[in-house]
């Protein structure tokens, strides 16, 4: 079915009885095409460009537990492009474009809204690193306003400018950038690949590869046994262990990522805020709750919450930069298991298994990768060759050398 | 979370540093190697062996047994005593 205005009508005037399920709930089948593993973001766009930009038919997703239960529904939704590196740059340039029409390409409302996203620096070092930043963003045809103090204070005037210790020394701007509903996005991709046929499999966690002679012939599952001679792994926070069944050991660890919503108030935050000391960003949700985070806590971690250092450091941080979320209540926190690679930049690339490809290393970027991730690895998986705009995202880079570590903090995740 | 120091007794993490996997306390002489060392790691969801410094404290090295899926402390040693032990 095909959303539209007149459906809400006809089906509002008939007490909304005849809304179908979104997608269909189908048990596995003995063989597939092509077998896509995990259920998130990645997983589901990849399935839905597969089928529809390259026609490959007979796609499975597997999914351990259900769709969407992953990152993709715990993240802060920030959607930006201002990275620094050339491979990132192109990558997630294109992906902000991607996001621009992805309500109308999916039929579904994924809420995309390009409020803004604003990144503070708060001496001249950080401001010279800043214009660096933006004329790499306007390089590659993106949107960057560089702004001086006096700017930022106009465009948000309640941070603390008299801050002794963090004073503002401006910011950059990037008015395309904002944020989208983080499930919308599941459920649209998601209801697309099902309507081009992708088999949607939930509850079916991949236990085990079946390899022969190099090359993939099938994955074992809690399901049973599948038939395959082509795999993409997209699950974020459990790719090592994934790809440790197909016997390889990452250039990745996995960390918790923890995040904040206040009780909801009035309209006050209008925009995406990055603080530049220590870790915080902030934007308001639709529904009014302030949402922020910070920095992952920094030790290896698959138990999906946090530590309460954490907690402090971010409402410290919070509070340096906003003093009046001080008067507002946080109402819940929750943790994400992150798949952190070694240089802070994503792998999407064929693995030295004949017919099996990894996507993963999405650190904090993996939100508003979505998109582009998921037509790049489609493409990757149709043709054979990466797509341009992710040729950089390479297994081997740890290998030659050709790392992207825009932080530049070297093979530390808990430094990126 | 909470580590027992072997010199300063149970503190609180705010005091420690996360490096990474002990693993690193094997920096390999040859240079084919290299790249694993730096770069791969076993990353398990469970017993992990790990290097932390007691930044706010003694300032020691240490090398910590940990469960990354419950997060519970399983052993803390000196990172020197593993060092001098392992051949
Ligand atoms: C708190 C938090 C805030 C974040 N904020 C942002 C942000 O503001 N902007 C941004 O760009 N990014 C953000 N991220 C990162 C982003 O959410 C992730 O990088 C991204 O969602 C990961 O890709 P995914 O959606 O495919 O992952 P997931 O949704 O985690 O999907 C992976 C799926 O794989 C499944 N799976 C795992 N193992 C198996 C198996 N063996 N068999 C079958 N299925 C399996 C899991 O159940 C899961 O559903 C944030 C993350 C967190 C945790
Ligand atoms: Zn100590």
């Amino acid at each position: 079915m095909r959303y539209s205005a007149l459906q809400i009508l006809k089906n509002g005037l008939t007490g909304n009885r005849d809304w179908k399920p979104v997608w269909r709930d189908p048990a596995p089948r003995e063989a597939y095409d092509v077998v896509i593993i995990g259920g998130g973001g990645h997983g589901l766009a990849t399935a839905y460009y597969l089928a529809k930009t390259y026609g490959v038919q007979n796609i499975a997703v597997l999914e351990k537990g259900y769709l969407g239960g992953g990152n993709v529904g715990r993240n802060t939704t920030v959607v930006r492009a201002n990275y620094l590196l050339d491979g990132n740059l192109e990558f997630y340039s294109q992906s902000l474009k991607m996001w621009a029409g992805l309500s109308q390409e999916l039929n579904y409302n994924v809420m995309f809204s390009p409020r803004g996203c604003l990144l503070l620096a708060h001496d001249d070092g950080q401001f010279d690193a800043l214009a660096r930043r933006g004329n790499a963003n306007l390089a590659t045809g993106d949107d960057a306003v560089l702004m001086g103090p006096e700017e930022v204070r106009a465009f948000t005037p309640y941070l603390d400018f008299d801050n002794a210790r963090f004073p503002i020394r401006g910011g950059l701007l990037q008015r395309t950038a904002g944020t989208a509903r983080h499930d919308g996005v599941a459920w649209g991709y998601a209801r697309g690949a099902d309507l081009h046929g992708v088999d949607l499999v939930q509850n079916c966690e991949v236990t085990g590869f079946k390899i022969e002679n190099g090359a993939l012939t099938g994955v074992e599952t809690t399901r049973g046994f599948i038939k395959t001679a082509k795999a993409g792994m997209a699950v974020a926070g459990r790719t090592s262990q994934l790809a440790a069944m197909a016997g390889m050991t990452l250039p990745i660890e996995s960390h918790v990522l923890q995040a904040f919503v206040t009780e909801a108030v009035k309209p006050v935050i209008d925009t995406v805020i990055s603080f530049g000391m220590g870790h915080f960003y902030i934007s308001q949700s639709d529904k009014g709750g302030l949402v922020y985070g910070g920095d992952i806590d920094g030790y290896n971690s698959y138990a999906q919450r946090g530590n309460l250092p954490m907690v402090e450091h971010v409402a410290e941080a919070g509070m340096a930069l906003m003093p009046m979320l001080g008067r507002a209540r946080q109402l819940r926190s929750w943790g994400g298991i992150m798949d952190m690679s070694m240089d802070g930049a994503p792998i999407i690339d064929r693995t030295p298994v004949e017919g099996l490809f990894l996507n993963g290393g999405w650190c904090y970027g993996g939100f508003k990768a979505t998109p582009a991730s998921g037509a790049a690895f489609a493409h990757l998986l149709a043709t054979g060759e990466p797509a341009g705009y992710a040729a950089k995202f390479r297994l081997d880079r740890f290998a030659t050398g050709a790392l992207l570590d825009d932080e530049g903090t070297g093979a530390r995740p808990n430094r990126h | 979370m909470r580590i027992t120091c072997p010199y300063c007794n149970t503190r609180d993490l705010r005091e420690f540093t996360y490096l990474g996997a002990a693993s690193l306390l094997q920096r390999p002489d040859d240079p084919a190697a290299m790249q694993d060392y730096i770069y791969s790691r076993e990353n398990p969801a469970g017993e992990n062996a790990e290097l932390w410094q007691h930044t706010t404290g003694c300032r020691a090295w240490l090398h910590v047994v940990r469960n990354t899926a419950t997060h519970e402390i399983l052993s803390v040693r000196p990172a020197r005593e593993v060092v001098e032990d392992t051949p």
